[in-house]
Formats: C-alpha cells, sequence, structure tokens
C-alpha cells in the first residue's frame, strides 16, 4: 500500500531553468505533488534574512544553511505551510516572505517561521545547480 | 439469544427450514416477541432510524458506486453526470449527502440520549463501547465520502485531516504516506479512500449487529433508569414499538426530506462545486458540520501533537465514561445536579461546533480553549465528582410504576427539546456557512428570483434570453462544459424542442477526430454534442487574460455564496433561502465602477468591482446597454441581461432543479399523511398499555 513504481517515477528529479526569473521574482514549479518556491531574492531580502538573530527564531536556522553557497540570492523552498498544509502567499506578510491564510503563519525572506501557529520553518527540497542559471530538484 | 423462544412456524416448508437454520426464531424472539420496556419516550426510537439510515446509506451509495468514476481527472465530473444524466441520479446524490449529515445528526441525539439517561452504566458498559467504535468508524467513512468528489473542499480537508498523522512522533511521516499513497493527496489517495469507504460501512453493520446483540443481552435502558423486574413493566417489541418507531422514523423523514428536495447545499460547502486545485488554497477551509466541535478542540492547542491528541482524547474519553460516572442513579431524570450540567454540557457542544466554523483569532481563540477545557472538565472531573457528592431524588419502585404515576402527557418536553435542538443544529450550520464565505465583500444585493422558494420555476423566456447573453457576450472566454446542446430541448430548461436544439448545435463548428487517416477535423455540432471551450487548455486561456483564467460557468452560481449576516441566515433556514450564488453572480456582473474609490489601489490590469473579494477583477466589465438584441421585447439594459444571465446560469448548474421541488411536494404530501396515519395507529395500539 506504499506508493506503486509509477508514482515513484512521477517523482524523479525535475530541472527548472532560472533565467526567466527577475529579481524580486518568484515562481512555483510542482514536484511530486508539492509546490515549490523558486524566489529570486534581492539584496535587500537578503540582508533582512541574515540580519536576524538565530536564537530568536521559533525553529532556528540560519540563512547560509538553507541556500547554496555562491548562489545565495535563490532560495528554493516546498511552499506548504508546516502548521496544517496550506500554501503561504509569497511576498506577503511583515517580513517580506510568505504569509499563510489559512491560520495567519509568516515566514521571512529565507522561509523561516516568524510568527503563528506553525512549528518548522518551510522545509528545503533537495536540489543542487546543474549551472549558474538551472537547478535540478530531488 | 434473549427474550421467549417459542415460535413455531404451521407451514411444513417453513418447519423444515426453521429446523435446519431457526432464523424465523431468531427475528421473532429479537424483535417480535422481545420485551421492551412500556416507559421508553420517542428519544429511543433513534436506533431504529439510524438501522435504517445505514440501510439508506449503503443502497444510495452502492448505486452511486455504479455511476462514480474514483480517479483524479474523471471523478468530479462523473459525480455531475451523476447528478445530470444517470435516471433520478440527482435524487440519490442529494439523499447520500443530506443523509450523512441526516445519519450524523440522529446518532449525536442517540449518543445525548445514553449520556441524559445513563444508558452506559453497568451492564451495559460493552454496549456502549460498542456504540463508541461505531461512532469512530462512521467518522472516518464520513470523512473518506466528502473527499470522493473531489472538489476544492474535498482535497484541502484530506490535505489537513491526513496531515494531522504527521503529529505522531517517529511513526507520522510514514503512516501519512501510507494514506497518501504518494508524495501528497493525489490520485492513489482518492482511490483508496474510495475503496475504504466502500468497506467500512459494512464494517459498521458487523458492529452494529453486535452492538443490537448486546443491548438483547442486557434489554434497553428507560427513562427511569429501573430495570425490568416483572412482566408488568414490558410490552412485546412488535407492535408496540415497532409502530412507534415507524412513526419516529415518519417524522424523521420529513425533516430529512427537507434538505434533499428543498436545501440539498444548505449542509454543504460552495467550494466543493469548484474542481481541486492542488495549487490554490481555498480562504477557509471548513469541515462538515458533525466535525466541527473536533475541528474547535483541535485548533484550540497552540501545540501540533497536543492539539492531535486532544481532538482524538475527546472521543476516546466517552469510553470511559462508564467508570468516570458510577453513580448508582441511572437516570438523570433523578439527578438534578448532572440534569443541570447535562444541559450545559450539550450548550457547550454546540458552542464548539459553531467555533470550529470561525476563523482561529481574537476572541474566538479563547472562546474556543475555554470551551474545551468545559468539555473535558465535564467528563474528568463533573461526573466523577458529582457521582460521590450527589444526592439523588428516589427513583421509581418499578417501571410499571413509573408509568402508572405518569398523569399529564409527557410528549411535550420532548417536542420543545426536539424544536430546540432542531433551532440550535439550524443555527449552528448557518452560522458555518455564514463564516466560511469570504469577508471583505460588500453583501451583493437581495434579488428577486423566480426560481426561489419551495414552488419555485425557471422562466423560459429568461433562460432564452440568458443563453443568447451566454452566447454573445460571456461564449467568447468561458467554457460550460457540462451543458450538452440536447439539454436545450431538456424539461424544466429553457424550453426548446429537440428540433431547435439541433439546428443551434448544428451552428457550432465541433473538433472531432482522429478520422482513418489519424487527423482531426471539424464537424458542424449536433445535440450530443457540448458547448465548446473557448481556448484549448488552462495555460491558453491565462495568457489571452492577462494571466488569470477564466472560470467555467456550468457550476459558477453554486460555486459562488457571501456572508448573508445575523439573524438574517436564521431566516433563511426556514424561508429555504439558496441564491447566494445567484445574487453573487449578478451583483459581480454589475458591481463594476469607473473609478475606485479614493485610497484604493488598484493593480495594472485588473478592474474595480463592488462585490468582488479584494474589489480588483481582472475581467474588464463584460455588458453594456443594448450589447445584445432582445427578439422578445424585453428591455436592452445591463440589469436584464446580467438577471437573465444568472438565471440561465443557475439552471445550466441544476438543471432538474424543477423535477426536484415538485417530487419533493409529492413526498411531503405523502409523508405528512404517513406520519399522521402512524400517529393514530400508534395511539390505537398503545391504548391498552398506558
Amino acid at each position: 500500500m506504499n506508493p506503486d513504481a509509477a508514482t515513484i517515477a512521477a517523482g524523479a528529479p525535475i530541472e527548472v531553468d532560472l533565467t526567466p526569473i527577475a529579481q524580486g521574482q518568484d515562481i512555483k514549479v510542482f514536484w511530486r505533488g508539492k509546490p515549490i518556491y523558486i524566489m529570486n531574492r534581492t539584496k535587500k531580502q537578503i540582508e533582512e534574512a541574515r540580519s536576524v538573530p538565530v536564537s530568536s527564531l521559533p525553529d532556528p536556522a540560519t540563512d547560509q544553511s538553507r541556500v547554496k553557497e555562491g548562489h545565495d540570492q535563490w532560495l528554493v523552498v516546498i511552499g506548504i505551510c508546516t502548521h496544517l498544509g496550506c500554501i503561504p502567499i509569497a511576498h506577503e506578510g511583515n517580513y517580506d516572505g510568505f504569509f499563510c491564510p489559512c491560520h495567519g503563519s509568516q515566514y521571512d525572506s529565507s522561509g523561516r517561521i516568524r510568527q503563528g501557529p506553525a512549528p518548522a520553518n518551510l522545509p528545503v527540497p533537495p536540489y543542487q545547480f546543474v549551472s549558474d542559471t538551472k537547478i535540478q530538484i530531488g | 439469544m434473549s427474550g421467549p423462544s417459542d415460535f413455531q412456524p404451521t407451514n411444513p416448508a417453513l418447519k423444515w427450514i426453521e429446523r435446519r437454520l431457526p432464523i424465523m426464531g431468531l427475528v421473532h424472539s429479537s424483535f417480535v416477541a422481545y420485551p421492551t420496556p412500556r416507559n421508553l419516550n420517542y428519544w429511543w426510537t433513534f436506533g431504529a432510524i439510524l438501522s435504517m439510515m445505514l440501510a439508506l446509506q449503503i443502497l444510495t451509495g452502492v448505486i452511486l458506486a455504479m455511476h462514480y468514476t474514483p480517479e483524479a481527472t474523471m471523478a468530479f465530473k462523473s459525480v455531475e453526470a451523476i447528478v445530470r444524466d444517470v435516471n433520478y441520479g440527482w435524487l440519490l446524490r442529494n439523499m447520500h449527502a443530506a443523509g450523512a449529515s441526516m445519519f450524523f445528526f440522529a446518532v449525536y441525539i442517540h449518543m445525548f440520549r445514553g449520556l441524559y439517561y445513563g444508558s452506559y452504566k453497568e451492564p451495559r458498559e460493552v454496549l456502549w463501547i460498542l456504540g463508541v467504535i461505531i461512532y469512530l468508524l462512521m467518522m472516518a467513512t464520513g470523512f473518506m465520502g466528502y473527499v470522493l468528489p473531489w472538489g476544492q473542499m474535498s482535497f484541502w480537508g484530506a490535505t489537513v485531516i491526513t496531515n494531522l498523522f504527521s503529529a505522531v512522533p517517529y511513526f507520522g511521516e510514514s503512516i501519512v504516506t501510507l494514506l497518501w499513497g504518494g508524495y501528497s493527496v493525489g490520485n492513489p489517495t482518492l482511490n483508496r479512500f474510495f475503496s475504504l469507504h466502500y468497506l467500512l460501512p459494512f464494517v459498521i453493520a458487523g458492529v452494529v449487529v453486535l452492538h443490537i446483540w448486546a443491548l438483547h443481552v442486557a434489554g434497553q435502558n428507560n427513562p427511569a433508569g429501573v430495570e425490568v423486574k416483572t412482566e408488568k413493566d414490558t410490552v412485546a417489541f412488535t407492535p408496540y414499538a415497532t409502530i412507534k418507531d415507524m412513526f419516529g422514523v415518519s417524522c424523521f423523514l420529513i425533516f430529512f426530506a427537507w434538505f434533499i428536495f428543498y436545501m440539498p447545499n444548505y449542509l454543504g460547502d460552495a467550494d466543493n462545486y469548484i474542481p481541486a486545485n492542488p495549487g490554490v488554497t481555498p480562504a477557509h477551509i471548513v469541515p462538515e458540520w458533525y466535525y466541527l466541535p473536533f475541528y474547535a478542540i483541535l485548533r484550540s492547542i497552540p501545540n501540533k501533537l497536543a492539539g492531535v491528541i486532544a481532538m482524538f482524547s475527546a472521543i476516546i474519553v466517552l469510553a470511559f465514561l462508564p467508570w468516570l460516572d458510577n453513580a448508582k442513579t441511572r437516570s438523570s431524570k433523578y439527578r438534578p445536579l448532572a440534569k443541570q450540567f447535562f444541559w450545559i454540557f450539550v450548550a457547550v457542544c454546540i458552542g464548539l461546533g459553531y467555533l470550529g466554523a470561525q476563523p482561529p483569532e481574537g476572541i474566538y481563540v479563547y472562546a474556543g480553549r475555554t470551551l474545551t477545557i468545559c468539555y473535558f472538565a465535564y467528563f474528568l472531573v463533573l461526573l466523577p465528582l458529582l457521582s460521590r457528592i450527589e444526592k439523588p431524588r428516589p427513583v421509581p419502585n418499578s417501571i410499571a410504576d413509573d408509568v402508572l404515576a405518569k398523569t399529564g402527557s409527557k410528549s411535550t418536553p420532548m417536542v420543545s427539546t426536539v424544536i430546540a435542538l432542531l433551532v440550535a443544529g439550524g443555527l449552528l450550520v448557518g452560522g458555518a456557512q455564514n463564516a466560511r464565505a469570504e469577508e471583505h465583500q460588500d453583501t451583493p444585493p437581495s434579488q428577486k428570483w423566480s426560481f426561489s422558494g419551495p414552488f419555485g420555476k425557471y422562466d423560459r423566456g429568461s433562460l432564452q434570453r440568458g443563453l443568447k447573453v451566454y452566447k454573445e457576450v460571456c461564449s467568447a472566454c468561458h467554457s460550460l462544459n457540462y451543458i450538452a446542446f440536447r439539454n436545450l430541448a431538456d424539461q424544466g430548461g429553457p424550453g426548446y424542442s429537440a428540433a431547435q436544439a439541433a439546428a443551434f448545435a448544428s451552428d457550432y463548428k465541433i473538433k472531432d477526430g482522429p478520422n482513418d487517416q489519424g487527423d482531426m477535423f471539424e464537424r458542424p455540432g449536433r445535440p450530443a454534442d457540448y458547448f465548446p471551450a473557448p481556448f484549448p487548455n488552462e495555460q491558453a486561456a491565462r495568457a489571452a487574460n492577462g494571466g488569470a483564467a477564466p472560470p467555467d460557468l456550468s457550476l459558477i452560481t453554486k460555486a459562488r455564496s457571501y456572508k448573508r449576516g445575523f439573524p438574517t441566515f436564521i431566516f433563511d433556514f426556514f424561508t429555504q433561502f439558496q441564491e447566494q450564488g445567484p445574487d453573487y453572480v449578478d451583483a459581480i456582473l454589475q458591481g463594476f465602477e469607473e473609478k475606485p474609490p479614493a485610497g484604493f489601489a488598484l493593480p495594472a490590469g485588473s478592474y474595480y468591482n463592488k462585490y468582488f473579494p479584494g474589489h480588483a477583477i481582472k475581467m474588464p466589465k463584460p455588458l453594456n446597454d443594448g450589447q445584445v438584441t432582445y427578439d422578445d421585447g424585453s428591455p436592452a439594459t445591463v440589469a436584464q441581461y446580467s438577471h437573465d444571465v444568472t438565471a440561465f446560469l443557475m439552471w445550466a448548474a441544476e438543471p432538474h432543479m424543477e423535477a426536484r421541488k415538485r417530487l419533493g411536494l409529492q413526498v411531503f404530501v405523502f409523508l405528512i399523511l404517513f406520519a399522521g396515519l402512524m400517529y393514530f395507529t400508534k395511539k390505537k395500539v398503545w391504548a391498552n398499555a398506558h
């Protein structure tokens, strides 16, 4: 009763081209049935994310640990609220990150939970940079 | 098993069977000769009502399953096909959907009866626990059933509830993956839910057999809470209990018919008329009303795991009731303190239900927490305490004494309680409906619709004019996928003849193929064809409309709603108001304003609409005066166009409305006569027993 072979195959890695995403923009792709936000962050967003004291976060994590070295402006997170599974809206909320309309959880520009009932940060899916303008998710 | 088994058939063939499988003797001893306490009141008819509801759900469900397709891309469409094309499919669907709510309504009354009269006490503990098991199975069945139509609420309700299990430490993720059959709610989930939804009712039936067996071992409890002592205390099940149950059933069916025929969408959610979209979360995810109290408890606790534990505990605590409350006196009739707290507990449950439908903000959060504490305090603190300190009133010596002591009619408190409960239930559901609607929205004005009310009919002229407006204006961007040209000639619709519908169809070019060369080709439309969509796929629709895909209009008047406000939604329950959708659509079409109010930032490419949630709509004003020429001389104004096209779209969403209301009237007349007959027969049968 676990996922069958076809379902697992449909979950194979996908490649996403980053060139159409301008600074400050984001796109949503689907992988394994889950929505994934790929955000091209502005300098301001990166600075805001890095200036927060990590110990004050409900789910402590540094911004650096959530992005790939040398590609700091790219944030790739699974767009599923860690509270009860709704899809948060990008570029909303007090932290210029994500806002979940269901119960009001707010995430920052690094996808970390800042306020609201969600217990954890937006998860980062497995991905790597195939080239400077292309990533492979999964 | 219990009761006198002195049944011997006279017919030799029946004697032959009886010797080999004494099933007639079993039925006789269990449901004919079975000694039943003679002081039972109407709260005891709900067992029979529940048995009937289980049989009805299984019957309607099995027939529905013959036409339903449990596949993610086809499920929603197959349900619409049942409602539109299957003979009396609309009736089957309404019976099954409303039936689920009726099933829960009856089970809650049945459970509250057990709570009040101490039916869970010794020697009926196992009976009670079997009941809790049945209740849990019902909740699982109902949840999975709601997922099957694969609407927005089906999908997102499934997402939220299956995600709950991720709170289980260590095993959580594996459990969720097993439930999903994949990496998220999707087709494998739908398939396995369908399989289990078909299976569980039969498991319920099996546990019900055990439940009735356990009941027959101990015998029924009764309002006095005093056990049966002599033959004078009981009457034979048939005809006494049987006819009383029949009357109870017929009254219940009247209540049931109200929803099937006149308020089919009152208990549901407009969002479930939108096909499931994994990329769009509805603003309010609300479960069906019968889960609301537990949803409120879940959301009251800020911690994920604790919330899940609290929610399940709220049900499991019921199983411990026989040990939490071990007061010697069974019936709350003779326990003045317990009686008062019981009614407070009922109010707490209804309050929790109301809160479950509200957004988890502000005062609702505090109220939810308070009531959650009250709920658990009732079981864990109050009942154990009362069983120690309460001084009960003296109980009657026997059931026979209890019956003789009764002077006036004891049905009055029952009737007023029933009415109070109905009103409370109606308010609860209405309140839930109210909360579901969008916020930040101007209330659309209430329009007069020819199809509203129990005797409502479609205005054929209006439908024909509306069709013209759709064809000449709306069809450029909006599809009407569920309407075929032949529907234009159907009873209860625009009233075209079959020839006219065929002529209408032939004006259209329909893509068909592949032909024998393997090519697609175009041909004139036929009555069996559906209205063609203006765009080949959603992406093309988005690209041509500034990024927003124009929704299909077949169900739009059922897929939209708005807050009716207090106390309007109370009156709505009694006036059968179901026209939120048409009011909303009509308002949108006329609600465009040239200049947005000062201070409103209208995004580029959007237009200001007074009634659209958020006020910025991507659709430009579609209707202008004089745009469409009406052949019958009706005014060529925006208001007229809007009214007509909305009426047409209401027909598109519910083509069988007239048949539904007509059959409803016949059923109501029959049921009222039937209930009357049952009542007088019951009075006659019981004349010598009182």
